[in-house]
């Protein structure tokens, strides 16, 4: 077991700092809220930067034209950047880190040369066509179906959770091929290029007031056979190829920002008049405060464990779920001890009074907080993981 | 950074667990009860045989020359065996240097496990456990380790908490030979809050297994009622805060090893907050995950969990004791308010 970082991380880790240094006061500033449209043009900016930089496709292959860096490289890329503010991945999600490594392991020499290089460029923006209304936890029962018609497939059927669909160039799309076949086998992945006529996109509101997802409802839409990326009927295996590339890192920013939304939200509570002195003077808030630094510490361990056994055999395993169940607690948590932290400006879901010097929106991320449990596998999902893989108890049926 | 077990550290644990899982059943656990200050002296020997003791000591003193990492790979072992008897004590009293030449053979005794030594916290007056069974006791103030004889006069706590671990209230500790100042206190009430939160992440293990294990086995309305997702789910969100307690753990064993070895390069060298920011974590989670686990199995018993019959009670004693020894969760709990 080692913590200590070898020369070259430690090198990677200065030159990336030393970049980040320069790159980011040169940064447009920020989109206003809910514009998607300046929100695509900042993100993918920012991924044209990395791209010049040579920090694109930071896990890619290099032999797909992405940095082919070790997990702990990226994981000091990911701290590295949080650390400094850069820009979040954002709209750049489901480009660099589902479709493109999925058509970089499964697609064909075509099909990587066509979709991989705009991709690292942040020339297109992608977005995921899994969910439906019907097949959510329960994903293999989605019904969207795709009959083939000469050389293409005519797809009709509805989409839900779709982030960015908006903002799009392309979807990761699934589909069902074969209506006759058990549910995991008869579905197809394939692109859908999101100008072909027949998509309806429709944007849906979050109890955050924000609409990063929408629905999408396909009306006989028509797709090459050639965008089908693996075989006809073996999307299933191909999805799953993309929850493969997790590294143990696919929460390290989020975790980080809860770190840095603990340290601001101490500083608030130290200047916040509460009962006879300040929050912070409260011994009920300065525990549940203190309590939450923990868990945010220790996660942080589990975190590098889950990178170390990734490295070592490819993938975290149940690490990941592990990981969700404890972080998800820890950020109800923090949510509850912020708002008692912020009294009455928690009628604000921004921060108008401005109490936060870093400007973060601690109301907002309680909020927010509530899609942890829901978002990439419910909760519930991840305890029948870690209850089955890890502990080996039966399953319900 | 690489933070996984090496192989030599795979073949630590298993091997310790291997041993374990033989000697110390549930029926030579209970046995020891009866033995004086519940320790089982051959048991004691036979750890000391292992190393257990002389673990962190260096090669050239007749130790294991290992560090506090795999400190925290073994003593995690200790807990999920629930091994009864002053682990810390001895494994500190194991270190004792340059405080003469008794003391010296003391240490070299409790390295092969032929000395028992107890371990408490200063205190007025003192609940001093494993009493009749020690040869030795090591007292931990602020301001420094004082080594007393094991007091004679003694009033024995006829319903001590865990059965596993009799306690005695002495009113007044004999006067004794300090040890070691300030920072030999310091740096045994970190080592022993570590050491502390390893043994708990064991136990808490231990129990999660125990609830597994009958989930698996018991049978109602016509199931196995490990497949009912309410008792699944139970034992899941225990074992979650197990593997986030021992990843925590044993990151603060590496932070520690690597800032020893910093020190002894260059003084000044080492980082000394990085210890900080993931030793008192550690402390915290290991002991709530020991709480959640202790209570799930439990629960998942249903009714024989609350018999004294089955072993869920003795792990969830043996974990609320821990919690109480040097370096509790509370103090880390108010050093880590301090930093932030």
């Amino acid at each position: 077991m080692r913590l200590k970082e070898t020369p070259e991380e430690q090198a990677f880790r200065r030159d990336l700092r030393a970049w980040l240094g320069e790159a980011l006061p040169a940064l447009p500033p920020e989109p206003p809220f809910e514009d998607w449209a300046a929100k695509r043009a900042y993100d993918t900016g920012w991924q044209r930067r990395l791209f010049d930089a040579g920090y694109a496709g930071i896990s890619w292959p290099e032999q797909y034209g992405g940095r082919g860096a070790t997990p702990s490289e990226e994981l000091i890329f990911l701290e590295e950047t949080e650390k400094a503010g850069a820009p979040y991945v954002g709209c750049n999600f489901v480009s660099t880190l589902h479709a493109g490594p999925t058509i970089a392991a499964e697609g064909t020499p075509e099909q990587r040369a066509r979709y991989l290089p705009p991709i690292l460029r942040g020339d297109n923006v992608w977005c995921q066509g899994f969910s439906e209304p019907e097949a959510g936890s329960d994903l293999a029962s989605l019904r969207t179906r795709a009959v083939r018609d000469g050389d293409h497939y005519v797809v009709t059927g509805q989409k839900i959770w779709t982030s960015h669909a908006q903002v799009a160039d392309y979807c990761e799309l699934l589909v069902r091929t074969d209506p006759e076949a058990p549910k995991h086998r008869g579905i197809t992945w394939m692109v859908m290029p999101m100008d072909s006529p027949g998509i309806t996109v429709r944007p849906m509101r979050t109890l955050t007031g924000e609409s990063e997802f929408s629905e999408m409802f396909l009306d006989e839409v028509r797709i090459p056979v050639e965008n089908v990326v693996g075989a006809e009927n073996d999307g299933w295996r191909v999805a799953m190829v993309t929850f493969s590339f997790e590294r143990g890192t696919a929460f390290v920013s989020e975790l980080l920002g809860s770190r840095r939304l603990l340290t601001d939200l101490v500083e608030i509570a130290r200047k916040t008049p509460h009962g006879h002195g300040t929050a912070w003077d409260d011994a009920g808030i300065r525990r549940d405060l203190t309590l939450v630094a923990a868990e945010l510490e220790a996660q942080w361990a589990l975190t590098k464990r889950n990178v170390a056994r990734a490295a070592r055999h490819g993938s975290p395993g149940v690490g990941g779920s592990v990981f969700k169940l404890a972080y998800h607690e820890t950020r109800e948590r923090m949510g509850e001890v912020a708002l008692q932290v912020l009294g009455r400006a928690r009628l604000a879901l921004d921060d108008p009074t401005g109490l936060s010097a870093r400007h973060l929106d601690h109301v907002h991320q309680r909020l927010y907080s509530l899609s942890l449990s829901i978002a990439a596998g419910t909760a519930q999902i991840q305890r029948n993981i870690v209850g089955e893989r890890l502990l080996g108890l039966p399953k319900e049926r | 950074m690489d933070f996984e077990l090496n192989d030599d550290q795979v073949a630590l644990r298993d091997e310790l667990r291997r041993f374990l899982a033989d000697r110390m059943t549930s029926e030579a656990r209970r046995a020891v009860i009866d033995m004086p200050g519940a320790v089982d002296r051959a048991l004691w020997r036979e750890l000391g045989g292992m190393g257990i003791f002389a673990l962190t000591q260096p090669e050239s003193e007749g130790g294991v020359g290992l560090g506090l990492a795999d400190a925290t790979i073994v003593y995690e072992e200790l807990g999920r065996a629930a091994v009864p008897g002053p682990l810390l004590g001895t494994f500190f009293a194991a270190g004792l240097r340059d405080a003469g030449d008794e003391v010296a053979e003391l240490a070299a005794r409790a390295a092969a496990g032929e000395a028992v030594v107890g371990l408490v916290p200063a205190g007025d007056p003192v609940f001093v456990e494993h009493l009749a069974g020690l040869d030795a006791l090591l007292v931990v103030a602020d301001d420094g380790v004082t080594l007393v004889d094991p007091p004679t006069s003694s009033r024995p706590v006829d319903r001590p908490l865990d059965p596993l671990t009799p306690v005695d209230l002495v009113d007044v500790l004999p006067p004794g030979r300090g040890v070691g100042g300030p920072d030999v206190a310091g740096g045994l009430r970190n080592a022993g809050a570590l050491l502390a939160a390893a043994l708990q992440v064991g136990l808490a293990e231990a129990a999660v297994a125990l609830g597994t294990a009958y989930a698996t086995d018991r049978t109602q309305f016509g199931r196995v009622i490990g497949s009912f997702q309410a008792v699944k789910h139970l034992l899941a969100d225990a074992q979650v805060q197990v593997e986030v307690a021992r990843a925590a753990v044993q990151a603060a064993g590496v932070t520690i090893d690597e800032f020893l070895r910093a020190e002894q390069a260059e003084a000044g060298t080492g980082d000394a907050a990085g210890v900080h920011r993931i030793s008192e974590p550690a402390r915290i989670v290991a002991s709530r995950a020991a709480d959640r686990a202790t209570r799930a199995c439990i629960q998942v018993h249903g009714g024989i969990g609350f018999t004294w019959e089955l072993d869920a009670h003795l792990f969830l004693k043996r974990a609320l004791v821990l919690d109480v020894g040097i370096g509790t969760p509370e103090a880390a709990a108010d050093r880590l308010a301090a930093a932030l």
